[in-house]
């Protein structure tokens, strides 16, 4: 029972990692793109890596970070910018080809050997090499923490009941949450007390608290994979949130999802579709930047690592977690991360090596990832908070 | 060209008259590009070539300012096309070679599709193109032009917008009202009859404040009574000073609506008149019934006087044969 409860532990810890902090920026980003926009763009993956260059690079090269930052960002508005003067008068599946040759010529770049001083070629670039200056900016101090501090070690010397309580409180709010949202969206839920929003926000918090409670962890304050490279991940996530959704509701947004819907219409109204079609291309873009450089912090610049698998493993998020929702990308990427060390670790566990080594099981947790999407597609294409209004008309 | 006799007793408000309007195109001669008292659109020299086929070719067309004008020809005759050419969606073939189109004054000859509506000429489409995943309301708002809010920098920060967005909103519900759209202000488009989102697209139009309006077949796959209210809603339009130039099959409606009717074949434009006077040109005939249209299509042959002698004996032989059997 301890082995269990530690893998689902070990879930909840890779649902909060910095790297998936990092992926669920870029897929806010790539939501911009393929669920507001109706931009197919395969090429995330490539974005993320010129923002994770640009910013490991310059600081080697011996920038001030925020300077990294902005050069980072600005390698993503230039690619976008290239990228899409070509191709965005075009039908959309132009986009698609040209934005994942992109990528891949990008990943190829990176790795030739005659730019090794530069990018470390293969090997790709060390995490110590750059992440002094952020791990320097930490008001963390020294130390390590716990969350949550009060945990279930604190009552009754950490039984298992007291643990096992947790989980089922954990699980009970998660399902009064899961009721209370969907009694919001369709209008008729359980008989909630007037402030159905307030009780969301509530359970959400609530859950948190007992599912850390349940599962508490432990880092170093300010280390590399610490508190801090979490607190920043998770702090540019809701701006990421704040962003999208302060667009994506203004006028701006409306004709954003008008273009998604017909471009000539929008054309007939007089709205500039291009220019429209250009700005959602670099900002999703310098999210995906964005979401490169949180991803890097706490591990290495390496090629290979945000591949074209990255960008799939982000559609796949995205399509979870609900297209043209302003929270389906965190939602998803969670689901996904966490899903996927979840399967991998209790067919490592509890399925004997005659059946499934360790290595295979790390393979069939992408065959079950695969085949939930395939599920997925087929019977709730909306995703977890995507409208199902919105599918259910051909265009 | 413009006559200011005719500009200073106001084409807006004067010729919501019937007669007014019959006056004023009674002027004009009934032959193709004649030039008109006033015109709002003047289009010269534009072709567009597919591969070998000449879709559009037209020398000269002017629209007079302030009336309906019905755009009519058989099936290819360049109509869709021509609309394309002049809002826009196409460029011509001859775009190097004298093509130039001139709308209230402005030159369009080289400019998008997103100037040509800025311009105040806006277009519907034959398929019609509501936004299916987007409410009424949304469709509506869309239209509003120099939106605040859909400048990117401007759009994060509400307060920038909000007073604008409020009176958009007045607006579009206004014109829902006037087209029967108002209750299903909330709905998605996508679930509308077609008939509705004809009226939908239509008033979404309007919401550009346009000086023009260009429709193409608008009552296409409309049922007879929301065609009534179509043609009311066409007509006021008009009385309200906007210019209607549309494309229609349906020679009924044609008649009935159109203060000038032009005549398309084969890319040309190939007659102008008045609606009533239009249909028997010999070159509008020609047209739509081919020059032998009075000829049967049939084995002429069956019809020679010794043909029929032989089969009415045909038949005689027949009858009387059975009445033999049953006797």
């Amino acid at each position: 029972m301890d082995q269990f409860l530690n893998i689902l532990g070990s879930g909840l810890e890779e649902a909060f990692a910095p790297a998936t902090a990092g992926l669920v920026i870029a897929v806010i980003g790539l939501n911009l793109h393929f669920g507001f926009t109706g931009l197919l763009n395969f090429g995330q993956a490539g974005f993320m890596l010129l923002g994770a260059y640009g910013f490991a690079i310059s600081i080697i090269e011996g920038l001030p970070m925020l300077l990294a930052v902005l050069v980072g960002l600005g390698l993503a508005i230039v690619f976008a910018l290239i990228l899409g003067a070509p191709t965005l008068k075009l039908r959309g599946d132009y986009l698609a080809i040209v934005t994942i040759s992109a990528a891949e010529i990008l990943r190829y770049v990176g790795r030739l050997n005659q730019l090794e001083d530069f990018t470390g070629g293969s090997q790709g670039l060390f995490g110590k090499d750059y992440n002094k200056p952020f791990v320097d900016a930490s008001f963390l101090g020294d130390g390590r923490f716990t969350l949550s501090p009060f945990n279930y070690r604190d009552i009754a010397d950490g039984a298992l009941w007291v643990r096992l309580l947790g989980l089922a409180v954990a699980i009970a709010l998660i399902v009064l949450v899961v009721r209370v949202g969907r009694g919001i969206k369709t209008g008729n839920g359980p008989a909630l007390a007037g402030r159905p929003r307030l009780t969301l926000v509530l359970g959400i918090l609530a859950s948190l608290v007992a599912l850390f409670f349940t599962f508490p962890v432990t880092y170093d304050a300010t280390g590399i994979d610490g508190w801090w490279a979490r607190l920043v991940g998770w702090t540019l996530v809701a701006i990421a949130l704040l962003v999208t959704w302060l667009l994506v509701r203004s006028p701006w947004g409306r004709v954003l999802k008008g273009v998604r819907e017909d471009e000539d219409a929008m054309r007939s109204l007089g709205k500039n579709v291009f220019l429209l079609k250009m700005q959602a291309l670099v900002l999703g873009g310098m999210l995906g930047a964005l979401g490169g450089m949180v991803y890097v912090i706490s591990s290495s610049v390496q090629a290979d690592s945000l591949g074209r698998s990255v960008t799939f493993f982000a559609y796949t998020a995205l399509l979870l977690g609900g297209a043209a929702a302003i929270f389906g990308p965190v939602l998803g990427t969670c689901i996904f991360f966490a899903g996927r060390l979840l399967i991998r670790e209790l067919s490592a566990a509890y399925l004997p090596d005659s059946i499934m080594s360790d290595q295979q099981s790390q393979q069939f947790s992408f065959i079950v990832v695969g085949i939930a999407l395939m599920l997925l597609v087929i019977f709730r294409p909306q995703g977890i908070l995507g409208d199902k209004r919105e599918l259910r008309f051909n265009v | 060209m413009s006559d200011p006799t005719t500009t200073s007793t106001g084409p807006r408000g004067g010729l919501a008259d019937p007669a007014a309007r019959k006056a004023l195109m009674a002027g004009v001669e009934a032959a193709p590009g004649a030039p008109k008292p006033d015109p709002i659109l003047t289009v010269d020299k534009i072709t567009r070539v597919f591969g070998g086929v000449t879709a559009v070719d037209v020398d000269h067309l002017e629209v007079q300012r302030g009336v309906i004008t019905a755009l009519i020809g058989p099936n290819g005759a360049g109509k869709t096309t021509f609309f394309n050419l002049i809002t826009g969606f196409d460029r011509p073939t001859s775009a190097r070679s004298g093509a130039s189109w001139r709308f209230d004054g402005r030159d369009l000859g080289r400019t998008s599709a997103s100037s040509v509506a800025n311009a105040g000429m806006v277009r519907t489409f034959q398929l019609t193109k509501s936004l299916n995943r987007m409410t009424v309301m949304d469709n509506m708002m869309l239209g509003a032009r120099r939106q605040t809010g859909e400048r990117l920098w401007g759009a994060m920060f509400a307060p920038l917008w909000s007073s604008q967005e409020k009176a958009i909103v007045e607006k579009a519900e206004h014109l829902l009202e006037r087209f029967k759209l108002l209750e299903k202000k909330d709905d998605f488009a996508g679930g509308l009859s077609g008939g509705q989102k004809k009226l939908l697209e239509m008033a979404r139009a309007l919401m550009t404040d346009p000086t023009m309006i260009m429709l193409d077949e608008p009552m296409a796959g409309v049922n007879p009574a929301l065609t009534q209210s179509l043609l009311g809603h066409i007509q006021s339009l008009r009385d309200d000073g906007m210019t209607v130039l549309f494309v229609e099959h349906d020679m009924h409606v044609v008649r009935h609506i159109s203060d000038w009717v032009v005549v398309m074949a084969e890319g040309r434009v190939v007659a102008e008149g008045a609606a009533d006077t239009v249909m028997s040109d010999p070159a509008v005939i020609d047209a739509y019934l081919g020059a032998h249209h009075d000829t049967d299509l049939g084995d002429d042959a069956l019809l020679e006087d010794a043909a029929i002698a032989e089969l009415e004996a045909e038949v005689e032989a027949e009858t009387s044969e059975r009445e033999g059997e049953q006797a």
